[in-house]
């Protein structure tokens, strides 16, 4: 046994010697904050009366934790923790870069933002079906997705994250949801296993799955090795994940089906993981195969924008009209990653930051105009502006900013983008942004028109439906994802500077590789 | 499957089939067995003993919900990680300890804390399963 034997090994070369510095824990903190209160909500499951105080508390720590962690990767640059004292790339490492830590963050905020609605909503039903715990699960895959350094340990947590969207997908186990959640599980483990293969065939490659370890390594293998083959398999696994063109009608068939506040949270933050995946792996581990790749994947994000904003233009259900906007969003995304520049890459990351508290608070509108109107459908909404002025400014400041018109936090990161397209020539690429700037503004506008600015039609949904939801909680979590929206469009200067740094480092992969091994270690 | 033979029998094989997955649990460390396939011969047990006396008999007999024995697996195996936070070694650090108790050395250790919380999880998440498929089948 290990334990008696009192050989003294020799463990330098093998494991860390040098002390780990508390700090470091913020790294793991995360997941484990996630993870052990989301186990212990499902310990007293019956104890439903319990689980939103303590899945907020967890949720609020959640939050300052990665607010801590960013600003602790924004003073140090790039750190990294290798689990278990094995030295890297034996053992596990988590490394955390401006990027993971900022999409962290949002993620939290969002989270937290979406589970204060819950707690006005969410029927003592859903709670004994596991919203909570669910809901805590579902963070420790994204967050773990965003803070790992290890290209299997992402798959991992893809795959937690994946199973607790499947839970809170089928809440209520009504016919309609199971049928959206077949379309949603189908294309998702069709693109979890081509995920797995591309890591297997990767490990085969290489002979490691530590991230920094491959992009250190790739340079050498680039003469023999099949990287452009696992760089395309990546491409098309993660642009599958995240509902990119061709491979995007999962989406707008499942996310209208479950509650309201699990859209929100779904189209807030699983899409964003995709987005983040692709970044990783283009970026961080195949640079040279996406700058050859880069017309491609210009086409799909074209495509995606364009075809994703037509759809919604062609919805009357408004669940369906914004999961078609979240597809067209996700093409404005790749459409940073296509050009990889720095401003371009800027672009994206505002762009996700704004996506996923943008697009989370449209699904809570929709949930809003539900409970007053009683009706999901353009052909019945009408009067809102009238009824619930409130209302209205934030569907009027939400509207304008998922279109990308000023003063509003959309603004930004399509201006970045359409100026790197110009830069580099790609005046298709330009166009196509504008272009579905204005149509994503005609097709929002006309939910605007339509539901708040038309008079009443007298054929309203049901007669008077009661708020299921508490009023004041679900103003509250509006106005708390309207405000960053606000203030990101007139002030967007941290933002801009903390995307900045997280593109400098994604487009450098030294200060990555560095930080899991210092000084050439290990090699 | 309600015969005489089997509902006699039942009993006797999940209590040894239990004892035997713990057996399984504890020896995992260097040799063959662990958390992993201890929980599924555990779980296997319950199988066997609810498709022979039916699952109310079964859910009586582990007092706690299946899913509460999960989640309690996943809080220990997540604990088991933290408690190197007191070492200064990063996370899920194997940390060793060798107290007497009663004349014997006993090897006390983070990983086998760890392997008795996948062992919870396991148990609790099959046995789940396993109760709620043959609840159905009745129905």
């Amino acid at each position: 046994m290990a334990g008696t034997s009192e050989k003294n090994v020799d463990l330098t070369g093998i494991m860390i010697s040098t002390p780990t510095e508390p700090g470091d824990w913020l790294i793991i903190a995360p997941m484990v904050i996630c993870l052990g209160f989301g186990a212990s909500l499902l310990m007293f499951r019956k104890e439903t009366g319990q689980h939103a105080i303590v899945a907020m508390f967890a949720l609020g720590l959640l939050v300052l934790s990665d607010i801590a962690l960013l600003m602790r990767v924004l003073e140090k640059g790039v750190i990294s923790m290798t689990m278990g004292r094995w030295l890297p790339p034996f053992g596990i490492s988590f490394t955390v870069d401006a990027l993971g830590a900022t999409l962290a963050l949002t993620s939290a905020v969002v989270a937290f933002i979406v589970a204060g609605y819950a707690v006005g909503s969410a029927g003592t039903s859903q709670r004994r079906y596991g919203f909570f715990p669910f809901l805590l699960l579902l963070m420790a895959g994204v967050s773990g997705s965003f803070l790992t350094g290890d290209i299997f340990n992402l798959y991992v947590w893809f795959e937690v994250l994946l199973i607790a969207s499947f839970g809170l997908l089928i809440l209520g186990s009504e016919k309609s949801q199971l049928d959206g959640a077949t379309k949603y599980a189908f294309p998702n483990l069709v693109a979890t296993t081509l995920f797995l293969v591309a890591t297997g065939y990767l490990y085969g490659t290489f002979g490691t799955l530590n991230m920094a370890d491959i992009a250190r390594k790739a340079a050498g293998l680039r003469d023999t090795g099949p990287l452009m083959t696992l760089a395309v398999l990546y491409l098309f696994a993660f642009g599958m994940k995240a509902a990119a063109f061709p491979v995007n009608f999962w989406l707008p068939a499942s996310y209208h089906t479950p509650r309201i506040v699990v859209s929100a949270l779904f189209a807030g933050l699983l899409t964003k993981v995709g987005v983040y995946a692709l970044l990783r792996t283009q970026l961080t581990l195949f640079s040279a195969e996406r700058a050859v790749l880069g017309e491609l994947i210009a086409w799909v994000a074209a495509a995606t924008m364009i075809f994703g904003v037509l759809g919604a233009l062609a919805q009357s259900d408004i669940r369906r009209l914004f999961g078609f906007v979240v597809v067209s969003g996700i093409g404005t995304m790749m459409a940073g990653l296509a050009l990889g520049s720095p401003l371009g890459l800027s672009g994206t990351i505002v762009y996700a930051v704004h996506s996923m508290i943008v697009m989370t608070a449209l699904y809570l509108l929709a949930g809003m105009i539900y409970e007053r109107a009683g009706s999901f459908s353009l052909h019945s909404l009408s009067g809102l502006y009238a009824s619930h002025p409130l209302l209205a400014a934030f569907a009027l400041v939400l509207v304008l900013a998922a279109a990308g018109l000023p003063p509003f936090s959309g603004l930004w990161p399509k201006a970045f983008l359409v100026k790197a397209a110009i830069d580099v020539g790609a005046w298709w690429l330009a166009f196509a942004i504008l272009l579905t700037a204005l149509l994503t503004t005609i097709a929002l506008g006309r939910v605007f028109a339509l539901a708040f600015w038309r008079g009443p039609t007298g054929e309203t949904g049901s007669a008077q439906p009661e708020l299921s939801t508490h009023p004041a909680l679900a103003y509250g979590a509006l106005f708390a994802l309207t405000t960053p929206v606000v203030i990101f469009g007139v002030y967007p200067e941290p933002l801009v500077q903390v995307a900045g740094s997280a593109a400098w480092s994604l487009l450098n992969g030294s200060e990555y590789i560095g930080a899991v091994f210092p000084s050439g270690s290990g090699q | 499957m309600r015969t005489v033979i089997f509902r006699t029998v039942a009993p006797y094989l999940t209590s040894l089939m239990v004892l035997f997955s713990i057996f399984v649990l504890l020896r995992g460390h260097n040799e063959p067995g662990g958390g992993f396939i201890g929980g599924l011969i555990a779980a296997s047990a319950f199988a066997v003993y609810g498709i022979a006396c039916g699952v109310s008999p079964v859910r009586r007999a582990m007092y706690f919900h299946p899913m509460a024995l999960s989640g309690f697996g996943l809080l220990l195996a997540t604990l088991s990680g933290l408690l190197s936070l007191f070492f200064d070694v990063p996370f899920l650090t194997g940390l060793w300890t060798s107290p007497h108790l009663f004349g014997v050395e006993l090897d006390l250790s983070t990983p086998l804390f760890f392997d008795i919380g996948v062992y919870f999880v396991v148990v609790g998440s099959i046995t789940s399963v396993a109760l709620a498929l043959e609840e159905r089948e009745k129905s």
